[in-house]
């Protein structure tokens, strides 16, 4: 246990310094929060531009009940993004770019440990961005938030386990970029695509054909969605956007319990198959550059 | 014994050797059908989506066509950000990633002009992404139900491939840069992504919410004006009403030849400046350095 607490302190320090130590902190901390905003700004752009084509106001309560379910789900959703990509691109950075997975490979150490606590850095980047997206919607954007202090304790720990979530099904693809060329940025826009479009982050889920709607039902992502929504809209706010999505906060809180248990499962399955694979065929220390 | 070799057949020789690798090597992938077309699909989904959320009480004709307008612009805009990722991360970080894998030392050294090479990246790189953009942009059309109403095919060509012109000259310029900056490079390409997005105009009518005045401002990146030149002539009236657009696409295609020309001469000039950086300090080009 020691041992994998050492990994992953050490793998989250390297990450950090990965991360960040390209430039002054301020400039990083501004890199940090430019690209969420500036994707939140595309969606507050294209609900300009549908009020003013349809000739509506901003201000009108269903449009802001909307813009708001739009705002949250965007702003949790920069969790999916970075911590996916940060768990995957483990495999193909060291393997592609810095050409040390070799070295990683053979030291004394869990290699599973070690890119968990890779992407603990991108997770630390990303509770900040979103953090700032938040405060920046909630005084600039008219977007309007309310905690319940008896449902902060249900709200940490959806968060906590919506993010163990993704990690565990970050190692999944990682395990399929153990196989792969550099398709890093493919899966990069395109597994967090798939979330983005079945799970209901920017739009109820009632607005996508039958057959859509039940992928996003057996996604645990649709219910931390869901979840987050329910806890900081406001109930008035809430019931003007209808979602669809059965059950109470507290049944949802377990279903992600359980979800995250049956991913963490099939992480650790999936990520030895893909060694063992990728040993056998020796890509373990490929270079795919084009 | 010397050889003497024809300059422009040496650099024609280096250009298509250098497109090659990209024309044939991920074409040996079959994976590249899901990781570059299918996955692509799903992020315009989104988008397609949250305009059918944003219409969800708006019922009527008016509604429908406006509707069917946004996502008509939806699909082509997310069709011309696989050129946009690949000038940033294939053409503007290439160069950095050579050298990281030590070939760019060899480039160097090679007797033929390092624009042959950088060129050579250029159309390999339109070849693989227009391919993979085709694709998207059919099963986009197929899957939302996009009209599109071919007038001015020749125009439309035009406009399609100076654009590509001018954001490939745009990419070979970075690569340069890029390799200057070194590590920030990979950073500057992240940060390159969603902000472009956004002032641009990919999803949305960018005249509309923005004004002409900034999306003016917004046209140094050719694809600003190439996507609303190429949207004026596939979807020639819109029900978003005329004032759309930012202005008429013969005029946009005469501002992205000027852009096409500016580019490529500053790429040939930030070229001639890192080459002479990395004979002088010797290091340049050199891995880890």
């Amino acid at each position: 246990m020691s041992s994998h607490l050492r990994t992953f302190k050490l793998a989250a320090w390297l990450g950090w310094e990965m991360e960040s130590n390209w430039t002054e902190p301020w400039l990083f901390a501004l890199y940090s929060v430019v690209k969420p905003v500036a994707g939140a700004f595309i969606l507050v752009l294209m609900y300009l531009a549908f009020t003013q084509i349809q000739g509506t106001s901003w201000s009108d309560p269903g449009n802001q009940a909307r813009f708001t379910f739009v705002y949250l789900g965007n702003t949790f959703f920069i969790f999916v993004a970075a911590t996916l990509f940060g768990t995957f691109q483990v495999i193909q950075a060291d393997r592609e770019w810095y050409q040390t997975i070799r070295y990683i490979f053979i030291s004394p150490m869990s290699f599973y440990t070690y890119i968990v606590g890779r992407a603990a850095s991108k997770v630390a980047v990303a509770t900040f961005a979103a953090v700032i997206t938040l405060v920046f919607g909630v005084g600039f954007l008219q977007v309007r938030i309310s905690l319940d202090p008896w449902n902060i304790p249900i709200f940490l720990a959806g968060l906590v386990l919506g993010l163990l979530c993704l990690v565990a099904i970050g190692i999944c693809l990682a395990a399929l970029s153990f196989l792969t060329a550099k398709h890093v940025h493919g899966l990069a826009e395109g597994i967090p695509g798939l979330f983005y479009l079945f799970c209901g982050v920017l739009f109820p889920l009632s607005v996508l054909p039958g057959w859509g709607q039940t992928v996003g039902r057996a996604l645990p992502l649709t219910y931390w969605f869901d979840l987050n929504r329910r806890l900081l809209m406001e109930p008035a706010m809430l019931n003007m956007v209808k979602t669809n999505i059965p059950g109470d906060n507290l049944t949802i809180l377990a279903l992600l319990f359980v979800s995250t248990l049956l991913f963490y499962v099939l992480s650790l399955g999936l990520f030895r198959l893909g060694e063992y694979l990728a040993r056998k065929a020796g890509k373990v220390d490929m270079t795919t550059a084009y | 014994m010397t050889v003497a070799v024809n300059r422009i057949a040496l650099n024609l020789r280096a250009l298509v050797g250098r497109s090659y690798p990209r024309v044939v090597g991920l074409q040996r992938e079959p994976s590249w059908l899901l990781f570059d077309t299918v996955l692509p699909l799903l992020g315009i989904a989104s988008y397609v989506y949250i305009y059918h959320g944003f219409f969800a009480g708006s019922e009527g004709p008016e509604a429908a066509a406006r509707l069917n307008a946004l996502v008509g612009f939806v699909v082509l805009g997310g069709t011309m950000i696989a050129f946009w990722l690949n000038v940033l991360w294939s053409m503007a970080s290439q160069l950095y990633w050579e050298k990281e894998m030590g070939n760019l030392q060899l480039y160097m050294m090679a007797p033929m002009s390092r624009m042959a090479l950088l060129g050579g990246m250029a159309m390999g790189g339109m070849f693989m992404t227009g391919t993979r953009a085709v694709v998207t942009l059919l099963m986009g059309i197929w899957a939302f139900g996009v009209v599109l109403v071919v007038t001015n095919p020749a125009l439309i060509l035009a406009v399609f491939f100076v654009t590509l012109i001018a954001l490939y000259g745009m990419g070979m310029m970075l690569a340069s840069l890029y390799l200057l900056y070194g590590r920030e490079a990979w950073h500057l390409s992240a940060l390159m992504e969603e902000p472009i997005f956004l002032v641009s105009g990919f999803y949305f009518p960018p005249a509309k919410p923005l004004g002409r005045a900034v999306m003016l401002g917004a046209a140094i990146i050719p694809a600003t004006l190439g996507l609303d030149a190429l949207r004026q002539l596939i979807f020639p009236t819109t029900a978003l009403g005329a004032d759309v657009w930012i202005l008429p696409p013969e005029t946009e295609l005469g501002i992205l030849l000027v852009l096409a020309v500016v580019f490529l001469f500053l790429a040939r000039q930030s070229l001639a400046y890192l080459e002479k950086l990395a004979r002088r300090e010797g290091r340049l080009t050199s891995r880890h350095q």
